[in-house]
Order: C-alpha cells, then sequence, then structure tokens
C-alpha cells in the first residue's frame, strides 16, 4: 500500500501565498505616481505591474504587506493600510 | 561456488553480484571488511559501481538515498553509532519508500565505547519502517541479502531492508559459503526497474512537506505493506529454495525441536547456534527442550509465533539488547503475541545476555533453562560479574 509518496512540481505562482500576508498591505493612491517602477522593483514577490503614472497594480494572491514599496515610493503615493480596511482595488 | 572465506568477504562476492549502481559507506568496525572488499572490486574493474567515499554515515545514508531515488539499485552498511549518524536518513529511506539494502553488523552501542557484537544498534531502529531480518549464519547473511533486494525492489513492498548480522562472530568468522553464481542471481533478481524516480525530463518531488491532511496516510501505508510482507516473505523465500536449494521456510522464524517441547528459548542471530547445541545435548538425554528463532524482527510475525508457541509450558525469551528502563525489546513482543489468548505458555521469562560481546557460551544457555522455572522472570541479566558492581561513587 502507498500513501502520497510524490508531487508534481508547479513553478512558484501556482502556491497562492497571499494569504500569508501581516495585517497590512498596500494601496495605492494613484496621485501623484511617476511610473518610476522603484516599487515594481523593489517587491521581493515580484507583484507589483504596471506601466502608465497612477496605474500600478499590487497581486494580492502573493503581496505578503512586507511594505517596502510604500517606503520606497518617492512621492508616498503608496500607503500601508489595515486589512479591514475596506478598499476598492484589494 | 563453495568457498571457505571471511563473512564480510563473502557479503562482498553477493553484493557483487547483485550490481549496484551506487555504493556508499563510512568505515565503522565490524562492518568494515565488506566495504573495503567492495572498494577494491570496483577499483579492480571487477564490479561496475560508483562507489562514493563520503566523510559520515549520515552522508553515506543520504548518497544511497539519493542514489536510490533516480532509480538505482543501491548499497550501504554500518554499524553501532554509524548506524545512529544514519538514524535521521534511515527514517527518510523508509518514507519515500526507496528499496535500498543495507547490512547492519550488529555491535554494541557508547557509552562505554565497546565494539564487541550485540543487536542493540538495529534493535534500537525498529520503529524506522525498515524490514529487519537477522542471520544465523554467514551462508544464510549472503543468502538474505539476495533475497532482501527481492523483497524491497517488489513492487508490492517498496520498503528498505536491513540484513543484521553479528559483528565479528559472523563477519570475521570464516564458514565455508555457497556463494551463488552469477547467472542465477541475474534470474533471480532482474534489474531494478523502479515506481518512481528523479529525472530532470519528468520532474517529480518527493519527500516532501505532507501537512496533517496528508502525513497520517503515507505512515499507515508503510504499517499496512509491513503486515503485507509477512506473506511476501514466505513467497520469496519459496522461489528462492526453488532457484538456489536451500529452504528458509516462512523466513520468519525457525522451529527446532518445539513440536512436544516443554521449555523453549527465544532468541535471534548467531547465538540460535550455540542453542542449538545445548537442545541437541539435553535431548539425547531425553529433556524436552527446543529452541524458536526469529529470522524477521520487522514486520514481527505474532501469528506465527503463536503457533509456534501456544502449547509450550516454558518460554525463555533469551535478548541480546535491553530496553533500559523496560522489558527486553523481544521478550516485549512474545509476551503481546500472548496477551488475551487461550492458549499460551504459563511462564514467559525474560533473559538479557551477550551485550558487549560477552560470549554466550554453552553453560550460559544451560543457566538460562535452570532459570526457567515456575517463577516468571524479566530482563534477568546472565553472566553477569558481581564483583564489578561494587564500585562506588559520591557520599
Amino acid at each position: 500500500m502507498f500513501g502520497p509518496l510524490t508531487v508534481n512540481p508547479v513553478k512558484s505562482k501556482g502556491s497562492k501565498t497571499g494569504s500569508w500576508r501581516t495585517l497590512l498591505r498596500p494601496h495605492y493612491l494613484h496621485k501623484n505616481c511617476i511610473a518610476c517602477k522603484m516599487c515594481a522593483m523593489i517587491c521581493p514577490e515580484d507583484c507589483v505591474s504596471g506601466k502608465e503614472k497612477n496605474a500600478f497594480l499590487v497581486d494580492y494572491n502573493y503581496c505578503k504587506g512586507c511594505g517596502v514599496c510604500a517606503d520606497i515610493c518617492p512621492k508616498k503615493d503608496i500607503e500601508m493600510v489595515s486589512e479591514e480596511s475596506k478598499s476598492e482595488d484589494k | 561456488m563453495k568457498e571457505f572465506v571471511e563473512g564480510s568477504h563473502a557479503i562482498a562476492e553477493i553484493i557483487k553480484a547483485v550490481q549496484p549502481g551506487v555504493i556508499s559507506a563510512y568505515p565503522i568496525t565490524p562492518q568494515t571488511h565488506i566495504v573495503e572488499d567492495l572498494a577494491q572490486m570496483v577499483s579492480n574493474g571487477e564490479l561496475k559501481s560508483q562507489f562514493v567515499n563520503v566523510e559520515s554515515e549520515h552522508s553515506a545514508a543520504s548518497v544511497v538515498l539519493g542514489g536510490s531515488a533516480t532509480g538505482v539499485r543501491v548499497y550501504t552498511a554500518t554499524s553501532s553509532q554509524g548506524l545512529f549518524y544514519m538514524q535521521e536518513v534511515v527514517f527518510n529511506i523508509a518514507g519515500m519508500r526507496l528499496p535500498v539494502v543495507m547490512t547492519c553488523a550488529n555491535r554494541a552501542v557508547s557509552a562505554p565505547i565497546n565494539i564487541w557484537n550485540d543487536q542493540q544498534d538495529s534493535i534500537s531502529l525498529r520503529d524506522a519502517g525498515w524490514i529487519q531480518i537477522y542471520a544465523e549464519d554467514n551462508q544464510e547473511a549472503v543468502d538474505f541479502h539476495l533475497i532482501a533486494y527481492r523483497l524491497a525492489e517488489d513492487k508490492r513492498v517498496m520498503l528498505p531492508v536491513m540484513v543484521c548480522m553479528d559483528g565479528f562472530i559472523l563477519t570475521h568468522g570464516m564458514e565455508t559459503v555457497d556463494i551463488p553464481e552469477q547467472e542465477k542471481v541475474n534470474k533471480f533478481l532482474p534489474n531494478y526497474n523502479p515506481l518512481y524516480k528523479l529525472d530532470p525530463a519528468h520532474p517529480i518531488s518527493m519527500g516532501l512537506l505532507a501537512d496533517p491532511d496528508y502525513y497520517m496516510e503515507a505512515r499507515f501505508a508503510i504499517q499496512e505493506t509491513m503486515k503485507e510482507s509477512i506473506g511476501y516473505l514466505s513467497e520469496i523465500s519459496q522461489e528462492f529454495n526453488a532457484a538456489f536449494g536451500r529452504d528458509y521456510k516462512d523466513l520468519l522464524v525457525e522451529e527446532y525441536q518445539t513440536k512436544d517441547a516443554e521449555k523453549v528459548i527465544v532468541a535471534m542471530g548467531s547465538v540460535c547456534g550455540t542453542i542449538k547445541e545445548v537442545v541437541d545435548e539435553q535431548r539425547a538425554k531425553g529433556k524436552k527442550v527446543g529452541l524458536l528463532r526469529i529470522i524477521s524482527y520487522r514486520p514481527f510475525p505474532y501469528a506465527r509465533i503463536y503457533e509456534a508457541l501456544k502449547d509450550v509450558p516454558r518460554v525463555a525469551v533469551l535478548d541480546k539488547a535491553v530496553s533500559l528502563g523496560a522489558y527486553a525489546p523481544i521478550a516485549v513482543e512474545i509476551k503481546a503475541a500472548f496477551y488475551g489468548k487461550k492458549k499460551g505458555p504459563k511462564v514467559i521469562s525474560s533473559f538479557v545476555g551477550g551485550l558487549g560481546g560477552r560470549d554466550i557460551t554453552l553453560e550460559s544457555v544451560h543457566e538460562v533453562f535452570r532459570r526457567l522455572t515456575a517463577k516468571e522472570v524479566n530482563s534477568d541479566f546472565i553472566d553477569l560479574k558481581p564483583e564489578l558492581l561494587k564500585e562506588e561513587y559520591g557520599e
């Protein structure tokens, strides 16, 4: 008899790890964005995407809420909000 | 072909015939001669195998785990502290259902450091998920390795097998051994064809995290396979007999003069040769005594033992290991086999002997029969030296 022994590996995108997020998540204000892409480049999960000004988005399926995007944003256009707070871009 | 050889060399010869693709081991007495011989065979070109020299037993076990995971037949050997150093990998090998075959040259464990024989090392790893079979002599040790590979690689089993042979007594003992011929070995043991393997073209992950939703089933499956293996041992033993003409019956136990016996010793390994001699001697004098030798310690053949001993009034279990603070390891199993049953021995006494290589002589066996009275004893040490117990430390 055999139990569970092997697993077919999936790429890391197959594991939706956003549920591990801390109590805060980034909220993109989309007001003063200059499309410098700092937030996308620094994201350790590589889950920020966007090209145009005020059009950057976070994929919350992977975001862990580390807050480095909010910290590095030169225009302070990203703020960390509590997980419970209602927001249309969640 | 019959040869008069050292036990270790005989094992190296049969492993050569089995042709493992990967061999890895770290030297430790009394196992060293086996892998020394194998290393020489590889470097002489007699055996085409990758012999991996490692810095520790933990690495040796890891190398054979990895080798087996890639779908190759593998071999390793160790003893005592080496086996303990392998421990976490030993459990992993069983959990990943890899058909690794290992020789354990049984040796006492530290401290005090002792290189001589008892069976504490392999018995301490009884819960690892490895099938454990114990040889009485070198012919058996050789044959059991062949049977071990057949059993381990059987698609219904896929569990590692540890062939246990008493250190020095067997590994360094010279005996005439019939080493199976290569063609017969090839016929009995076909090439290993894994159920699954690590292959970059078809990637799989093995042995990874199983959360509470998955873990129990993996363990349960090993437990079930262990139970089923009792039947497979017998089946493969019969096939072995047909191919090589040596009959190990069901490969679970050996009954020696137990049929009408009033007193029977239960034991395991090479000491059974000595016990048989005492049994013969006593039988010649008309005393009804016998021996039940355990061959398969894991899986433990409870039903078979019940059948063999149910009409014997007095049974002595002779352990060459202790479970400190509890009943001796084999004695526990024998008592469990009869608990709640209608029939069974009136007395099951437990004796501990031969630790750290102290000889179990003919006289020791006589002593066990003498102490096997109507009064049950537990973990009664034989051949103790009371004068050594007078040391005092502290206030």
